[in-house]
């Protein structure tokens, strides 16, 4: 994904949930949006969204507040391994 | 277990193993009595399997169709220059039986499917996966699944790889999440490209697998603290790592709260790779072979040949086409004939139809072709001097 945020790994955003950050990097980086986001704006369910080092489905789901300091990661599936 | 025993020169050769205090002779004879599949015999399976013969892991199955290529020595470290044109099975079986004769390898030279992986990992205590496609890795999840095993798991791309052990039963007999926990859906094809198409930095399966490795060991000893229900990330690039909680998906359709998989599915078909491929014989895209590619360029006939693949491919191989990459066709589209039969070309075929339907859609092209197989069939059929990648 990095391709799309100028190879930077790490993005700071200042919103108070989990979702709104995301939508805000997909704002900051456009080109990100279609990797993000279904055509419904649901999240890709091949994503996964951690805070800190817990997934967000066990929080609150994109509603999981956020506070200064967080780290928000977007894990992708990878399959690669034997080519 | 205490009637595994070893010859001498068996307990000479694990000596490292019997004098660590937690491991000793207990733990190389749960080494000895272990049947481990590993899938997939590449970049992770070249550490994987030499370590685990290394380590005296008693009967070592190995599942691969493939056999070796020049693009594979660049990270596969357990096959040679002249294993070339071998059946990686065969090549790898060999050289970790000259690693380790005291071990037993059983070979199965054939993809890993729906139809034989039940049978096949029926046999084993373990299943490490060390595949490159996404139908394969939920394969290996759900036989690891039905059949009561766990799954070694690590999978990279670029310099990013991602280590786990799914359906791990720790010793109070609590089963850990598998695949379908972290990622109940694959992604869409095309999006995330494979390492085939997308590059792997070479050490990266080696550092992976040997990680995997590490986890199998660990598992068969009960030795230490598995992997499991904790996803290991590593950056290459910038040498972070980091440890995440796998949480279980109540929703997981093999062990959520109303599993509805029983049985092995058709997972190509799961991963949309079905459809593709009913799609890629879309009527409205024109094939041609590179056969006829040779004879339409040797003839006194226009041809307009464009190539849609990305600068870097250009410059490894190319046959002279017009480079025009796949993101940027529609605003160089003006410099497409109208009237010439236009031959448009990728590295295996996928993207040139792609752009050939957009083409056809918004401008209505009628003179466009796509060149069946790509670069790398012109390659094979027609000019055996290019490289391939």
């Amino acid at each position: 994904m990095r391709k799309f945020t100028d190879n930077k790994e790490k993005i700071v955003t200042s919103v108070e949930s989990v979702g709104d950050s995301i939508l805000q990097l997909g704002t900051l980086h456009p080109d990100l949006n279609k990797h993000l986001f279904k055509d419904d704006g649901a999240l890709q369910t091949f994503l996964k969204i951690y805070l800190g080092d817990t997934d967000i489905k066990v929080l609150q789901n994109e509603d999981t507040p956020v506070k200064d300091g967080d780290v928000i990661s977007i894990i992708p599936a990878i399959a690669g391994g034997k080519q | 277990m205490s009637d595994i025993k070893f010859s001498k020169e068996e307990l000479e050769r694990y000596s490292r193993h019997l004098i660590i205090p937690e491991f000793n002779i207990e733990g190389q004879r749960k080494l000895k009595a272990a049947r481990v599949l590993v899938v997939g015999s590449g970049g992770l399976g070249a550490p994987l399997l030499q370590y685990l013969a290394a380590a005296g892991v008693g009967t070592i199955g190995i599942v691969d169709f493939d056999v070796v290529e020049d693009s594979n020595l660049q990270r596969q470290v357990l096959f040679t220059q002249k294993d070339i044109g071998r059946a990686k099975v065969d090549a790898a079986k060999q050289r970790i039986l000259e690693q380790n004769p005291h071990i037993k390898v059983i070979t199965y030279n054939t993809t890993f499917t729906s139809e034989n992986a039940l049978e096949i990992a029926a046999d084993y205590d373990l299943i490490a996966d060390g595949t490159d496609n996404f139908p394969t890795r939920y394969l290996v999840n759900d036989v690891s699944v039905l059949l009561k095993i766990p799954n070694v798991y690590a999978s990279i791309f670029r310099f990013e790889g991602q280590v786990t052990v799914f359906n791990h039963v720790d010793a109070h007999g609590n089963t850990g999440p598998n695949y379908r926990d972290l990622f109940p859906t694959p992604p869409p094809p095309g999006l995330v490209p494979s390492c085939a198409e997308g590059g792997v930095i070479g050490v990266l399966p080696g550092i992976l697998g040997s990680l995997q490795a590490n986890e199998v060991i660990k598992v068969i000893t009960g030795v230490g603290e598995v992997l499991s229900g904790r996803l290991f990330l590593f950056d290459a690039l910038n040498f972070e790592t980091r440890t995440l909680k796998i949480a279980k998906d109540l929703d997981n359709p093999l062990t959520g709260k109303n599993p509805s998989l029983t049985k092995l599915i058709d997972y190509e078909q799961f991963c949309g790779l079905g459809i593709d491929k009913k799609e890629k014989k879309r009527e409205n895209v024109k094939g041609i072979d590179v056969e006829t590619l040779k004879k339409w360029l040797d003839g006194d006939e226009d041809i307009q040949l464009i190539d849609v693949r990305e600068p870097f491919e250009y410059e490894i191989v190319n046959i002279n086409g017009k480079l025009i990459p796949q993101s940027e066709v529609l605003e160089h589209v003006d410099e497409i004939s109208s009237k010439n039969k236009v031959v448009i070309h990728c590295r295996s075929g996928k993207r040139s139809a792609d752009v050939i339907e957009i083409l056809q859609d918004k401008y209505g092209f009628n003179n466009l072709y796509n060149l069946e197989g790509g670069i790398l069939d012109w390659v094979d059929k027609i000019d055996r001097s290019l490289p391939k990648y």
